[in-house]
C-alpha cells in the first residue's frame, strides 16, 4: 500500500496521511494532522532601497486563522517585510526583492499576478488612521470594494454593517453613517480603516503598528477587535509594543537589522527566548 | 559578564531584589543555624533571639514583594527578567515559611529545654546541618545561575527523608518504652518534621533556580532526583 501525505481542501487545509488501495485506486484518510498549512510563505527573501539591504534571507511561515506579530527595533525590516507581502514595497522607487513569497503556494510575484487583486487578498492598516477626510464613513468603508466595479446598494448596506460590526464601530457609527470620516475619533478612525479593509473580504490582514497613534483605551478597542477577527483573518501585526504583541498574537518573529533572529508560539518567546539576542531585546539590554 | 539593561532605574530595581532576596536568605540560613544550636546547646536565650529574627523575615518578604510589583507594573518585564520577578516572589514565600519552621523549632526548644533529654541528639543535628547545606547551596546556584548547583540541592532531599524517618523509628520505640516520654517524643519528632519541611523549601527554591536560568519547569517531576 502506498501512503502519501496530501492536504485536504479543508478551511484551514490540514496535514493528512492516506492509505491508496493500489487495486481499487481509493484513498483512504488514517491520520489527519493539526498542524495547519502555512497560509504564507516567506522563503529566503532578501530586499533593498537602492543599494541598502534592508531584508535577509528571511524565511518565514505565516499560519491562517491566527495572529502573527512582528517585532524588532526600527530600521530592523519588520515593515518592509509585511509590505512584501502584499507588493507595497514594490511602489517605492529603487526597491527590489530575491527570494519567494508564496501565498497559498502561489508565488505573489509571478508576473501573470496582478498587485491590486492581490491586494484586495491581502490587506492592509497603516500606523496612521488614514480615512478618505472628505469621504462619509459610509464611502469609507465601500472604496475598496468601489475600485473593483458597481455595487447594489442593499449590497452595499450590508456590506457596511458586516464590515462596521467586525472592526466594533457600528453601534458608535450606525447613526452617522453620512457623515465625514474625519470627524470620528482617533480610535474610531482606525476602525474604520479596518472595517475598510475588512469590506473586501482579505484572506489576510496586515498591521503595520496600528495602536502606536491611540490612546490605550483606544487602543484596546482595536486588540479586542483583532482577538474577535483572528478566526476569521490571517493576521499579521507589526508592533513596537511588546506588551502589545505578548496579548494579541500567537507567534512572534523577532527580526534585528533585516535578519529573522527568532520565532515561536509568543509565549515561549516571550518568557524564555532561545537567541541571546532576543533575550537582549526584550529586557532592554545593551554592552 | 551579563549586560545592563538600557534604563538605569529598571536596572537598579532589578538588583535591589536580587539583593533584598540574599539578604533575607541570609537571615533565614543563620535562623536554621541558631534554631538547632539552641536545642542541641540548650540555649533558651539564643532560641529567644532567634524567634524574633522572625519578625524580620517577614518584613522582607513583605518589602521584596512590593518590590517586585513596582517592577511588574512599571516596567512589564520580559523574558529572563520575568521569570526572575515571578520567581523572586515565590522565592520570598518559601525564604519567609523556613524562617517560620526555624522559629517553631526554636520554640519547641524552649518547651525542651526546661526537662530532662530523652536522649542526646544525633540525627537531629545531622538533618539540621544537611538543610544548612541545601539553603546554601540553593542560594549559590540562584546566585551563580549554577543549574548543577541546583540539581545537587534536589537529588540531596531524599537524604533528608532517609534521616527523618530514622529519627521517627527512634521515637516510636522511645515512645513504646514508656508513656512518660511521649510529650516530649512529640515534641522531638516535630523539629524533625520542620527540618524535612525546610528540605522541601530548598527543592522548591532549586527548581525555581533551574526555571530562572533556562526556562524548564520541574516541578512535580522526578526529574534530578533519580
Amino acid at each position: 500500500m502506498n501512503l502519501s501525505v496530501e492536504q485536504t481542501s479543508e478551511s484551514p487545509p490540514s496535514s493528512v496521511l492516506v492509505r491508496v488501495n493500489p487495486e481499487t485506486g481509493q484513498g483512504q484518510t488514517i491520520l489527519k494532522s493539526n498542524v495547519p498549512v502555512p497560509k504564507i510563505k516567506a522563503r529566503g527573501l532578501s530586499a533593498w532601497f537602492g543599494a541598502k539591504q534592508v531584508l535577509r534571507e528571511i524565511d518565514l511561515y505565516i499560519y491562517p486563522r491566527s495572529v502573527t506579530a512582528i517585532i524588532g527595533p526600527s530600521g530592523c525590516g519588520k515593515s518592509t517585510f509585511i509590505r512584501c507581502l502584499n507588493r507595497l514595497h514594490e511602489m517605492v522607487p529603487g526597491a527590489r526583492l530575491a527570494g519567494q513569497v508564496l501565498l497559498d503556494d502561489q508565488d505573489i510575484n509571478a508576473p501573470q499576478v496582478d498587485p491590486v487583486l492581490l491586494r484586495r487578498r491581502v490587506g492592509m492598516v497603516f500606523q496612521k488612521p488614514n480615512p478618505f477626510p472628505t469621504m462619509s464613513v459610509r464611502d469609507n468603508v465601500l472604496a475598496g470594494l468601489r475600485l473593483c466595479g458597481k455595487l447594489k446598494r442593499e449590497q452595499a448596506d450590508e456590506i457596511v454593517e458586516r464590515a462596521l460590526r467586525q472592526a466594533a464601530l457600528w453601534d458608535e457609527v450606525k447613526d452617522r453613517l453620512r457623515e465625514p470620516g474625519a470627524g470620528l475619533s482617533g480610535g474610531q478612525q482606525q476602525r474604520l480603516c479596518i472595517a475598510r479593509t475588512l469590506a473586501v473580504e482579505p484572506e489576510v490582514v496586515l498591521m503595520d503598528e496600528p495602536c502606536s497613534a491611540l490612546d490605550p483605551i483606544a487602543t484596546a478597542r482595536i486588540e479586542a477587535l483583532i482577538h474577535e477577527i483572528k478566526h476569521q483573518y490571517t493576521i499579521v501585526i507589526v508592533t513596537h509594543n511588546m506588551q502589545q504583541a505578548a496579548r494579541v498574537s500567537e507567534r512572534t518573529a523577532f527580526f534585528l537589522m533585516g535578519e529573522l533572529i527568532e520565532v515561536g508560539e509568543t509565549s515561549r518567546l516571550f518568557t524564555s527566548p532561545r537567541d541571546r539576542r532576543t533575550e537582549d531585546y526584550l529586557t532592554g539590554k545593551f554592552g | 559578564m551579563d549586560r545592563k539593561h538600557t534604563d538605569a532605574e529598571y536596572e537598579r530595581m532589578l538588583q535591589q531584589i536580587r539583593e533584598r532576596l540574599l539578604l533575607m536568605a541570609g537571615r533565614v540560613e543563620d535562623m536554621i543555624h541558631d534554631a538547632i544550636e539552641s536545642l542541641v546547646q540548650r540555649n533558651s536565650e539564643l532560641a529567644r533571639k532567634t524567634i524574633e529574627k522572625d519578625l524580620e523575615v517577614n518584613q522582607d518578604e513583605v518589602e521584596t514583594d512590593h518590590l517586585c510589583m513596582v517592577v511588574l507594573a512599571r516596567w512589564q518585564p520580559l523574558a529572563s527578567d520575568l521569570r526572575f520577578i515571578t520567581l523572586a516572589m515565590k522565592m520570598v514565600t518559601d525564604l519567609e515559611r523556613i524562617g517560620d519552621m526555624a522559629e517553631r523549632i526554636c520554640r519547641r526548644a524552649l518547651w525542651l529545654n526546661e526537662r530532662q533529654p530523652l536522649k542526646p541528639y544525633v540525627d537531629i543535628p545531622r538533618m539540621g546541618k544537611i538543610v544548612e547545606q541545601l539553603l546554601k547551596t540553593a542560594v549559590d546556584a540562584f546566585v551563580d545561575g549554577d543549574i548543577e548547583r541546583a540539581k545537587e540541592v534536589i537529588r540531596r532531599d531524599d537524604e533528608i527523608d532517609a534521616l527523618y524517618r530514622n529519627v521517627l523509628v527512634e521515637l516510636i520505640h522511645i515512645m513504646q518504652s514508656g508513656e512518660e516520654y511521649v510529650e516530649r517524643a512529640l515534641h522531638v519528632q516535630t523539629v524533625a518534621k520542620m527540618l524535612e519541611r525546610i528540605a522541601d523549601h530548598c527543592t522548591n527554591l532549586a527548581e525555581h533556580v533551574v526555571f530562572l536560568v533556562n526556562g524548564e519547569d520541574i516541578r512535580h517531576s522526578r526529574r534530578y532526583r533519580d
